[in-house]
């Protein structure tokens, strides 16, 4: 608050508006001090000493303050709620702003799609990254769809929210996050390569975890992973390799290329391990659990377990 | 006061006639509403929604459904699925788990997420489309994969779980997802650019295709 015309003090001296400290006794100030308290920092502000009529005008000075505070209240809500209304609607407005990226013949996608999995050597000439999110876009919702898919078969339970949901959230969560990682790490690395580019090389490479998740869960090998370790290795290297080779003709130094590829390795390879036993090894313990204990358990066991449920029932 | 006679003047003329204005539509239908019996609004409205199921269920070139979009068709459709799918809550209490809730929620989300993605990438794609028209469209055009889970439950309540029984449930659940994306494309084709139609289609057929898989993975009748 810099605005200083509420304060009007009869008493004061008209014109000063630097404090000289010399021309006041030290008395005043004392009584300054003493006679209203609870606007004191009105003395940093104002350099008027006040008088006998302090505690009048502190009054009237209070309700000022109040009515200023609500005003400015009520306006700095207003402004933050049109702020926020103004771009929720920017948002939806600024589809046309996506649009460029999402400017690709169906031919093109087919391609990107085939060349995530062909690594090249890289060379002193950069490798092209395109900047286009359709195919990156679709090759995530297509995992969702798996994950789904594969969350079903394995009876995974979410106890908050829904599979969908969890499903959505993950995937898009890695591609955003990991991105956005990428783009720091090689920004510190000096790759030349921009974040619309990080995020459609990103996206194409999940084209690789979207089969190996299908494969994985349709031909079930239930407590032998070695087919699924297989198809990590190649399909997953595979992806990896392509992405590393964009990275390797993109920078100069050998520690930052072995950086940037590091990081990329690591994601893209942990992610897909994670998507393949996140939603599975808690239903195979279970599984193991039944199968171990509760099978070959007595006839007993299982009446104890039982018997408490039909007296509930019977009580209720 | 010369006002007074001025005001005699045009009491003995009383004013008449109609204000036409030339080529604004005649909106004495709508007006008409405020004093017409409630069934009457009800059933205009019901049978607009019963005219635009027959539209998805025989596709036709045709524009009503984008014209006049509604979203009482996907609601009701939804919440038919939603419950028709919910899982029973017998065979899972076992583990001491209540099954009620994301069953629902989970068909929710997927209808109207899966909805809105869709019609997203439409946009996003130059499509020459209002939101709620794609939603619409996405949403009356299910009916066919609800009419192929009423036929499913009703085999799984007839006889019990067969390698025939599935064979039946497959087709059925086949048919209603070919007619589905059929008829969403139809309706949609106008408004996609050429030759990008593809690309636009790929999320629908997803859509659909995780409805569908939803109704022929519902086993317990």
């Amino acid at each position: 608050m810099a605005d200083m015309s509420w304060h009007s003090d009869p008493g004061g001296r008209q014109g000063s508006a630097v404090l000289d400290m010399d021309s006041i006794e030290a008395g005043e100030i004392s009584k300054d001090y003493s006679s209203d308290t609870q606007d004191d920092f009105g003395v940093t502000f104002s350099s008027e000493p006040r008088g006998s009529s302090a505690s009048g005008s502190s009054k009237s000075f209070a309700e000022d303050m109040r009515q200023r505070v609500g005003e400015n209240v009520t306006q700095m809500m207003w402004q933050a709620g049109t702020q926020s209304a103004k771009r929720a609607w920017n948002v939806y407005g600024n589809i046309d702003l996506l649009r460029p990226y999402f400017d690709v013949e169906p031919k093109e996608v087919q391609s990107r799609l085939l060349y995530s999995l062909v690594p090249m050597r890289p060379t002193d000439a950069r490798q092209e990254v395109p900047k286009e999110l359709y195919g990156p876009a679709m090759v995530v919702l297509t995992l969702i769809a798996l994950l789904l898919y594969q969350m079903k078969s394995a009876d995974h339970r979410v106890e908050e929210g829904t599979l969908i949901g969890s499903a959505f959230a993950v995937c898009f969560m890695y591609w955003f996050g990991a991105s956005g990682l990428v783009w720091f790490v090689a920004y510190v690395s000096e790759v030349r390569i921009a974040i619309l580019q990080i995020l459609s090389m990103l996206g194409y490479a999940l084209f690789g975890h979207c089969i190996v998740i299908f494969l994985g869960t349709v031909i079930h090998t239930h407590h032998d992973h070695m087919f699924f370790y297989l198809l990590w290795a190649i399909i997953g290297g595979l992806s990896t390799l392509r992405m590393a080779g964009i990275i390797m003709s993109r920078t100069r130094g050998p520690k930052q290329r072995l950086f940037v590829t590091g990081t990329i390795a690591a994601l893209h390879m942990f992610f897909l391990l994670y998507l393949h036993f996140a939603y599975r090894t808690i239903v195979q313990e279970i599984s193991d659990a039944l199968n171990d204990n509760l099978v070959p358990a007595p006839a007993s066991v299982k009446v104890e377990v039982i018997a408490p449920s039909h007296n509930v029932e019977a009580a209720t | 006061m010369a006002d007074v006679e001025f005001h005699d003047e045009i009491v003995d003329v009383p004013l008449e006639g109609d204000i036409d204005v030339p080529g604004a539509a005649k909106s004495d239908d709508e007006l008409s509403t405020l004093d017409e019996p409630v069934k009457e609004t009800i059933l205009r409205d019901v049978k607009a929604v019963g005219n635009k199921f027959a539209h998805v269920l025989i596709p036709k070139q045709s524009r009503v459904l984008l014209k006049e979009w509604d979203l009482w068709g996907p609601l009701v459709l939804c919440t038919f699925l939603a419950i028709m799918l919910q899982g029973s809550t017998d065979d899972l209490n076992m583990m001491g788990e209540n099954d009620g809730g994301p069953q629902f929620a989970e068909v929710f989300v997927i209808y109207w997420l899966g909805a809105s993605v869709v019609t997203l990438n439409i946009k996003l794609l130059g499509g020459n489309i209002s939101f709620f028209q794609s939603v619409c469209v996405l949403g009356y055009c299910v009916c066919p994969l609800g009419l192929a889970l009423i036929v499913c439950r009703v085999l799984l309540a007839v006889s019990s779980d067969s390698l025939g029984l599935f064979i039946a449930r497959f087709i059925s659940v086949i048919g209603g997802f070919a007619w589905s994306t059929f008829a969403s494309t139809a309706f949609l084709a106008d408004s996609q650019p050429a030759g990008r139609k593809i690309l636009a289609m790929y999320p629908l057929f997803l859509f659909y295709f995780v409805i569908s898989w939803l109704i022929i993975s519902h086993t317990h009748s």
